[in-house]
């Protein structure tokens, strides 16, 4: 089961726990906001996205599918 | 549309100018008449999305879209779309549209019915800046000669909306015209499939509607006999710096910064480089600037500022940085912190501080590109990122000696405070 993370930059307070929790995609840049990896999560790996989408406090980080990433 | 000849009548305009063409000296709009006589009755192709689409026209606001692809868009959505002409123009340096307002409404008129038309719309809106008071004026007179002589079928309003730099982006733009703070959303749903009133909306820049309303009388290959293959037609420029004739001049697409410098009487003192496309552009050194040819992907809005080398690019550069800083719309982190951060580096580096990197401001401009919920802090990042490549030595005798060999001095044009 393969998604794309995807952040909503306006929802985003830079609260950091993505980060935390998934320090595999998401880093935080110099002002603690995530710089989310926009590579394929597959496997082992999409635990963590879920883990790290649900405990978002403001709700910015959603998993896609993957099928709704269509490369041009 | 009024039923009136199928074929225009009126020898087309030349390759230049277009946009401009049959603009009096004095200060007032072609009315109606003059407008009809000179252009033509408007004439709706059949199929006016292929005629655009095969005219190769691209969007004039900053984007650079293809304009038929756009316009198929919004056709191919469910439910009525609506037109809304983006004529608020927030870029300090750019005077294009506002141009085009004050002495060319009817084409502008012209070009947002038909489009209106080919995506099945029955309403245009035009948004003009609330601050642009005889613009509107001259809008509200064109509106009411058209309807007085009954030339739409398409109901035009006009809507003002603040002054701003970010209100001319699309989803910003169509929160203003709804009442709304000016901020732009998330993306998706985009305008063009959910927009004013959820409808589907086409955001067209005014001074893409001009050219679509000529596109539509004179053809695709008229269209394409100025320009180049890559970017056929016209284009308007606002030029400002040290340079002759200042203002808004129209140029034809792939003409060379030193053909337009040339056209607009030439520099007035050594220039050390050159802003090409606004804020939001890029800094071209002059010895580079004479070959670069202007084509949409460059030109942004079109603003264009020819640079003097006695001024201090380091200065100016920290002043537009401080603009663009607190012009953040204020919702995403990477805009208003990374933006406040670079102001503040560059500030520093103008006013003497021995302690700012200019490698961190560099790596700072990279990191807020691209995470945000519109481009400012694309288009900042760009600005400053293209400062810092284009003025190293001067970067360098500021991080040395506090300073550098050139004055001071206020080039870049920047709106007056309005927050106190």
């Amino acid at each position: 089961m393969s998604g794309v993370l995807r952040l909503d930059p306006i929802a985003c307070d830079g609260h950091g726990l993505c980060a935390e929790l998934f320090p595999e995609r998401i880093r935080l840049d110099d002002w603690g906001f995530p710089i989310v990896d926009p590579a394929p999560v597959t496997g082992d790996l999409a635990a963590h996205a879920r883990r790290a989408v649900s405990q978002c406090p403001k709700l910015a980080l959603r998993l896609e599918r993957a099928a709704k990433v269509a490369s041009s | 549309m009024s039923a009136l000849a199928a074929q225009p009548m009126l020898a087309p305009p030349g390759r230049l100018p277009r946009l401009l063409a049959g603009i009096q000296h004095e200060d007032r709009a072609i009315s109606l008449d003059a407008h009809l006589r000179r252009f033509g009755p408007p004439h709706a192709p059949h199929d006016l999305i292929a005629v655009v689409d095969a005219a190769g026209l691209r969007g004039r606001g900053g984007a650079g879209f293809p304009t038929a692809r756009k316009l198929a868009a919004v056709a191919a959505q469910r439910g009525r779309p609506i037109v809304v002409v983006n004529a608020a123009e927030g870029e300090p340096a750019s005077g294009k549209d506002k141009v085009l307002l004050r002495f060319n409404p009817h084409l502008v008129l012209d070009g947002a019915v038909l489009a209106a038309a080919a995506v099945g719309a029955k309403q245009a809106v035009v948004a003009v800046s609330v601050e642009a008071v005889t613009e509107r004026a001259r809008l509200e007179s064109a509106m009411a000669e058209r309807r007085s002589r009954r030339l739409d079928r398409v109901g035009v309003k006009l809507v003002t909306v603040p002054e701003g730099f970010v209100t001319g982006e699309e989803s910003a733009l169509l929160r203003a015209v709804a009442g709304k703070p000016a901020r732009p959303t998330t993306k998706p749903p985009y305008p063009f499939q959910q927009g004013l009133d959820g409808k589907p909306t086409l955001v067209q820049n005014a001074e893409t509607l001009a050219h679509l309303a000529l596109v539509a009388r004179f053809g695709p290959q008229w269209f394409r006999e100025a320009g180049t293959d890559e970017a056929p037609g016209t284009a308007l420029v606002t030029l400002s710096g040290a340079v002759a004739r200042r203002g808004v001049h129209e140029i034809e697409l792939g003409t060379t910064l030193e053909e337009l410098l040339q056209q607009a009487g030439g520099v007035t003192e050594a220039i050390s480089a050159v802003l090409v496309g606004g804020y939001f552009g890029s800094w071209v050194r002059a010895e580079e600037a004479a070959s670069l040819r202007l084509v949409p992907g460059n030109l942004g809005a079109g603003a264009v500022i020819a640079f003097p080398a006695s001024a201090c690019a380091v200065a100016e550069a920290a002043r537009v940085a401080r603009y663009l800083a607190g012009e953040s719309a204020g919702q995403c982190g990477p805009c208003v912190h990374g933006l406040d951060a670079i102001a503040g580096g560059l500030e520093g580096l103008a006013g003497g501080a021995h302690d700012v990197d200019a490698a961190r401001l560099e790596r700072w401009a990279g990191m807020v590109a691209g995470r945000g919920a519109c481009r400012h802090p694309d288009g900042a990042a760009r600005f400053v990122a293209s400062m810092l490549r284009a003025f190293p030595d001067e970067l360098r005798q500021h991080a040395r000696h506090g300073r550098c060999s050139r004055q001071p001095a206020r080039i870049l044009p920047l709106p007056k405070e309005r927050r106190g």
